[in-house]
């Protein structure tokens, strides 16, 4: 215990050290350089920092423990995840490049020639980056205070200080290449056990390799086939064809996800920094490329994690493990509360089971399955200190990109846009230095005390993203009669659907929250899921703009002039980056 | 202008064509067509759950960088390239 804490502590202030060096050399001295990394950051080094941006704490922590419990349900993240990149790199990363601004809110108010549908996207940005930031505050103080051992309050006020001190000073020219060194550090401490795990289970190194590979216990059978076997005959249903709440659920869910995902403003921002067109559009499969080394060995963690869990507990059909027996990380989580055992029979032995009445694991956190992970294979201790930093670093690198994306719409938009356009470049640096300070305090303060609804919120994240940004920034670039009185309507009705069904199911969601099952219902609209509907917010988001449209204006000419621009790759910019 | 439009009418092509592939991978062989593919395998996977966790993966970073490389010779084509 004493050697890993002292590797825990290598491993962490070893990659923040770095993490501050970098954000040091690199910080930065003009707006151009805060907001957009003075444009001239390549397509593989945009890809990586994309990357570290996109997988947050719930990519790194949470999704391979999903998919773990879920089985082929946890399919929709790992699809709906990756696709949006697909629709990123087509539909609108090269024209909004070429367009050539600091913020999606003023390409917004660009194309919809309008001051009201920039304050629109304003609001929906904001509250957007700012629940996801919750998200990613907890998971920093969790972690820390978990391998820390410091108090989870403690933990979250490290976690503060480390943000401010980078993001601040750095502004997108230190965040990009912080974000690269985190890429590196988080991908590292992802592999590395899930090598080991894959060599252990199959013989296999390659994890996506091993998940459809026989099994090294010389049965001959497939992980996969085992796996379906394990879980079935105690009653769970099949790991691989159990679809979470039905095909349309699957369908919206996928979907919302995908479309929020190009819909971010914080991942859209990421292709403002690169010097052209051409490297907007490879930028996109660049980071693909490195998400996807995440998000495919993803479901070989979750179900070898899945797998190595029912062998600890039941090693032989019928011969459950002994309680008193039970292995040293089964303790270490116990006492964080996030595993929890009842031995409802006395009989002093561990049963895992579907059923209520019968199941003793009566709480297994899902959260846990990668942290985790490296003990239950019984990794050695660097491993498990690599993973403490990788998860830290994927939850700072989500935050500070996300800040960014607050902090310029505030000082970019709303007060040299709006409010006070004769801002000099030098204040408009503080300005947004300052709302960076103050979202750090708010999100530090939200994660201290996190709103009831904080089940929802990456859900409503998603969703605002998905039926607000995505369709208006769209429609901007495919239609030219496109209005913007459309628009705005469009991104108003959107948005308020989204958010009604998910206020409407609120409630739900809390008093169930405990529950394993609680994001299922049967009494769904439809049986889609409050996450899901992002995807129907959309399309009511695309269907009232076009019909206002058949009742108004089309744009007027220089905007479609404006339109015709920013398709092609060369011709004149609207206007420089230094303006 | 006319060189215009029938560049945009081309990248609409090709982003028709990179769609399409995208739906069929994933909506439709991840998750409407999982049960019929699955009676297939590749390995230890099934096939529609390949598809689902893995192969629409794969595809998406392949449509990527197959829509990047028409597009930089259709912008050497239409003389669209920039410096």
């Amino acid at each position: 215990m004493e050697q890993l804490k002292l590797f825990t502590y290598i491993a962490v202030f070893g990659s923040f050290a770095l993490y501050f060096a970098i954000a040091w050399w690199a910080r930065a001295k003009s707006t151009s350089d805060f907001y957009v990394a003075g444009g001239g950051i390549t397509p593989m080094q945009n890809g990586m920092a994309i990357g570290a941006d996109w997988m947050s704490a719930a990519s790194f922590i949470s999704m391979a423990g999903l998919i773990a419990f879920l089985g082929y349900g946890g399919s929709v993240f790992l699809m709906g995840w990756t696709g949006g990149y697909v629709l990123l790199a087509m539909l609108l990363a090269p024209y909004m490049r070429k367009h050539g601004k600091f913020t999606v809110p003023e390409f917004i108010a660009d194309r919809y020639y309008s001051k009201t549908a920039r304050i629109v996207a304003v609001a929906c940005l904001i509250i957007a980056s700012l629940t996801y930031i919750i998200g990613q505050m907890k998971g920093v103080g969790v972690a820390f205070s978990r391998f820390l051992e410091v108090e989870y309050d403690h933990g979250l006020y490290i976690g503060m200080a480390v943000v401010w001190v980078y993001a601040v000073l750095g502004g997108m020219k230190g965040i990009t290449y912080t974000q690269i060194a985190q890429y590196c550090v988080l991908i590292f401490a992802y592999t590395i056990p899930a090598v080991f795990i894959s060599l252990q289970l199959t013989g296999n190194p390659i994890p996506q390799l091993g998940l459809g590979s026989t099994l090294a216990d010389g049965s001959g059978m497939y992980l996969l086939d085992k796996l379906d076997l394990v879980v079935t005959d105690l009653g769970f249903k099949e790991y691989t064809t159990d679809n979470m709440g039905g095909t349309l659920n699957m369908f919206a869910y996928t979907l919302s996800l995908m479309i929020g995902t190009a819909g971010l403003p914080h991942v859209i921002m990421r292709f403002f920094t690169v010097p052209s067109v051409k490297a907007a559009r490879s930028s996109a499969g660049y980071a693909l490329v490195f998400i996807a080394l995440l998000y495919t060995v993803a479901p070989a963690v979750g179900a070898m994690a899945r797998l190595n869990l029912m062998n600890t507990i039941e090693p032989v059909a019928g011969q459950n493990l002994e309680y008193e027996a039970r292995p040293q990380w089964f303790k270490d989580w116990e006492k964080t509360g996030l595993l929890k055992y009842e031995d409802k029979n006395g009989d002093g032995k561990i049963q895992y089971t579907a059923s209520k009445e019968t199941n003793e694991m009566v709480k297994v956190d899902q959260d846990i399955m990668v942290l985790a992970n490296p003990a239950i294979a019984n990794l050695p201790n660097w491993v498990i200190a690599l993973v403490a930093a990788g998860g830290i670093a994927a939850a700072l690198s989500t935050a500070a990109g996300l800040l960014l994306a607050i902090s310029s719409s505030v000082s970019h938009d709303l007060m040299k846009g709006v409010l006070t356009p004769d801002i000099s470049e030098k204040s408009e640096l503080l300005a947004g230095r300052i709302v960076m300070t103050i979202s750090i305090l708010v999100a530090g303060y939200l994660g201290l005390n996190p709103p009831g609804f904080a089940a929802g919120t990456v859900a409503l994240a998603f969703g605002l993203a998905a039926s607000s940004i995505f369709p208006a920034l769209m429609m901007g670039i495919f239609s030219k009669r496109m209005n913007s009185q459309a628009a705005i309507w469009g991104m108003c009705s959107g948005i308020g659907v989204t958010m009604l069904y998910v206020f409407q199911h609120k409630g739900i969601m809390f008093i169930q929250g405990t529950d394993f099952l609680g994001s299922l219902d049967p009494n769904w609209f439809f049986g889609i899921s409050p996450n899901a509907f992002g995807a129907v917010g959309a399309i009511v988001n695309f269907a009232v703009a076009f019909a206002i449209l058949q009742f108004t204006d089309d744009a007027p000419k220089e905007i479609q002039d404006m339109v015709d621009n920013f398709r092609s790759p060369v011709g004149e910019v609207a206007s420089a980056h230094d303006h | 202008m006319e060189n215009k439009t029938s560049y945009w009418q081309e990248n609409l092509r090709l982003i028709f064509i990179c769609l399409i592939v995208w739906f069929v991978v994933s909506f439709g062989f991840g998750i409407l067509l999982v049960e019929q593919l699955n009676e297939f395998r590749l390995g230890g996977y099934k096939l529609g759950f390949w598809f689902a966790q893995q192969g629409s993966i794969y595809t998406f970073l392949g449509l990527i960088f197959w829509y990047t490389k028409k597009m930089n010779d259709l912008d050497k084509k239409y003389n669209v390239e920039e410096e």
